[in-house]
């Protein structure tokens, strides 16, 4: 009994511990964005646009195949659901709510969160392995500049991007089944969208897209940088980042949801 | 001389664990200072605590007159201009070609043009016998030409402390004879101090002005390769004769270290 409280404590502790880094990562980020300059130290742009290839154009491909699925997946559940009251013709109200507030934005925060922060998360942990973290301190370049702040602004970056190109496919993927379907021209139902999908709807989704990627990098680069043990440790945290990331979209995805829904 | 490195008094804990237990150390100008000891000596703990990466319990470290404890983060930025460093593993940047790693400092800290600064990255590189091999990837390269390439990077900023951990560990003989050669040659050139942090006695002796012995965290000896070789020290002979240490416990401890808990009369017997 005294052990488990021990181990609650201790992992209560530690999660504290980690998010009280991430906060101190985050600020520290934004610091070195807008000071950088001015002290001769800025920002890479360089590396930024590297990171934001990487993020974003090299996403696209997957992001489109599954956007484009669960576009046709919410219009096949959605023509299932509302023909049994016989109102599949308001089908595309639902798809434009689903897919532009929840479908987009997390489809795309856990693919990313699955490429780029395991990504982050083994990058930085091989090089705290590697002592490059340490070589690049003594040399006298902030780690947190050099490395955390590009990432976080190619995430800020790609991830709405990514989203708004997600909500396109989406949209498409589920008219193109819709057309067919329900024997609609294709005009028609981005006529309905228009009708049905507010700028609000658009930027709901776009606004989760911006937290989540604050957490994707926040939760890799913590993972990385609190790595232990080796070639297995930096699997480890790896792992550890796809998860924690996920979850922390979902959660973050419900939160948000509630408070600006309700 | 003056002493451009100054350390006194540094313990390092970790949780209840003492690792450096009140080290005094000096290093003068243009002198090849080697740290030596055994595993768990406390050696790496003392050269992360010099490189400011650790702060320590307590205890002052200067570098070139200053406390690098007791600056500002800005201050030790251009305090470190003036270091360099070469790890044990060479910590280059992988996805950086070696002359981009030699060139980083000078990209970071200074506004020379790129023919500039292409014209001293093949100039240290030449020195550590690395010409041509700016475009090569970290990956490609030997063990030996990886510690050469570090020390290019660490050399580029023409530093007045270089600090080198394990230069010729696990390298042939050959290799390691070449990198000693080379430390000396950059001490004679440019009158830098140098840290080297090892265990290889030949090395050691080869290179060294003074060295520095620790063990458990202590200082045994320090002073020129005769006075070390004469130390009366058992503990010293014993790491340069590469004698095994006795185990220094008692039977009760070794019996309770082994079970963890205090020793019983069923074990006493």
């Amino acid at each position: 009994m005294r052990n488990t409280a021990e181990t609650i404590g201790r992992n209560t502790l530690a999660g504290l511990s980690e998010i009280g880094l991430a906060a101190v990562l985050f600020v520290e980020s934004l610091v070195w964005l807008v000071t950088g300059p001015r002290q001769r130290q800025p920002v890479r742009l360089s590396a930024i646009a590297a990171q934001c290839v990487d993020i974003g154009i090299r996403a696209l491909p997957i992001v489109a195949v599954l956007s484009f699925a669960i576009g046709a997946m919410v219009a096949i559940q959605g023509i299932h659901t509302l023909s049994i009251f016989g109102a599949e013709s308001q089908v595309t109200l639902g798809i434009a709510l689903s897919v532009t507030r929840e479908f987009a934005p997390l489809i795309t925060g856990i693919l990313v969160a699955g490429r780029s922060g395991s990504a982050l998360a083994a990058r930085l942990g091989t090089m705290k392995i590697n002592e490059e973290i340490s070589a690049l301190t003594v040399i006298g370049i902030n780690p947190v500049r050099y490395l955390v702040a590009p990432a976080l602004v190619a995430m800020l970056l790609m991830v709405p991007l990514l989203t708004w190109f997600s909500d396109v496919v989406g949209l498409l993927g589920a008219g193109i089944y819709v057309s067919l379907e329900l024997g609609i021209s294709f005009s028609a139902y981005i006529g309905e969208l228009q009708q049905f999908c507010k700028v609000g709807d658009i930027l709901h989704g776009i606004g989760k897209s911006l937290l989540f990627a604050v957490l994707i990098t926040l939760v890799g680069v913590v993972n990385g940088i609190s790595v232990t043990g080796g070639a297995e440790g930096v699997g480890r945290v790896t792992t550890r980042s796809v998860v924690h990331a996920i979850s922390a979209i979902v959660v973050t995805d419900m939160i948000f949801t509630f408070v600006v829904t309700r | 001389m003056s002493a451009v490195i100054e350390v006194e008094k540094l313990v390092a804990r970790y949780g209840e664990r003492t690792v450096l237990k009140g080290i005094d150390l000096d290093v003068q100008a243009g002198e090849i200072m080697v740290i030596m000891g055994g595993s768990g000596s406390g050696k790496s703990t003392l050269l992360r605590h010099l490189l400011g990466l650790q702060a320590p319990s307590s205890g002052t470290i200067r570098l070139l007159g200053e406390d690098i404890y007791g600056i500002t983060s800005q201050r030790l930025v251009e305090l470190r201009r003036k270091m360099g460093v070469a790890f044990q593993g060479g910590a280059l940047f992988s996805s950086m070609t070696v002359g981009e790693n030699a060139m980083l400092p000078l990209r970071e800290h200074t506004r020379l043009d790129e023919q500039t600064m292409r014209i001293m990255m093949r100039l240290k590189l030449d020195i550590v016998n690395m010409a041509g091999c700016e475009n090569l990837m970290p990956a490609q390269l030997s063990g030996g030409m990886i510690k050469r390439a570090a020390m290019a990077r660490a050399i580029i900023m023409d530093p007045r402390l270089l600090f080198l951990d394990e230069p010729s560990a696990g390298l042939d003989p050959v290799v390691a004879a070449s990198l000693d050669e080379l430390i000396l040659t950059l001490r004679d050139a440019t009158g830098m101090s140098i840290v080297v942090v090892t265990h290889e006695l030949e090395s050691a002796f080869k290179i060294a002005d003074r060295i520095a012995v620790l063990d458990h965290g202590d200082v045994l000896v320090c002073g020129t390769v005769a006075e070390v070789k004469s130390s009366g020290s058992e503990r010293v002979q014993a790491l340069l004769n590469r004698r095994i240490q006795p185990l220094e416990l008692n039977p009760e401890e070794y019996i309770r270290r082994l079970t963890g808990g205090p020793v019983s009369d069923g074990a006493r017997a």
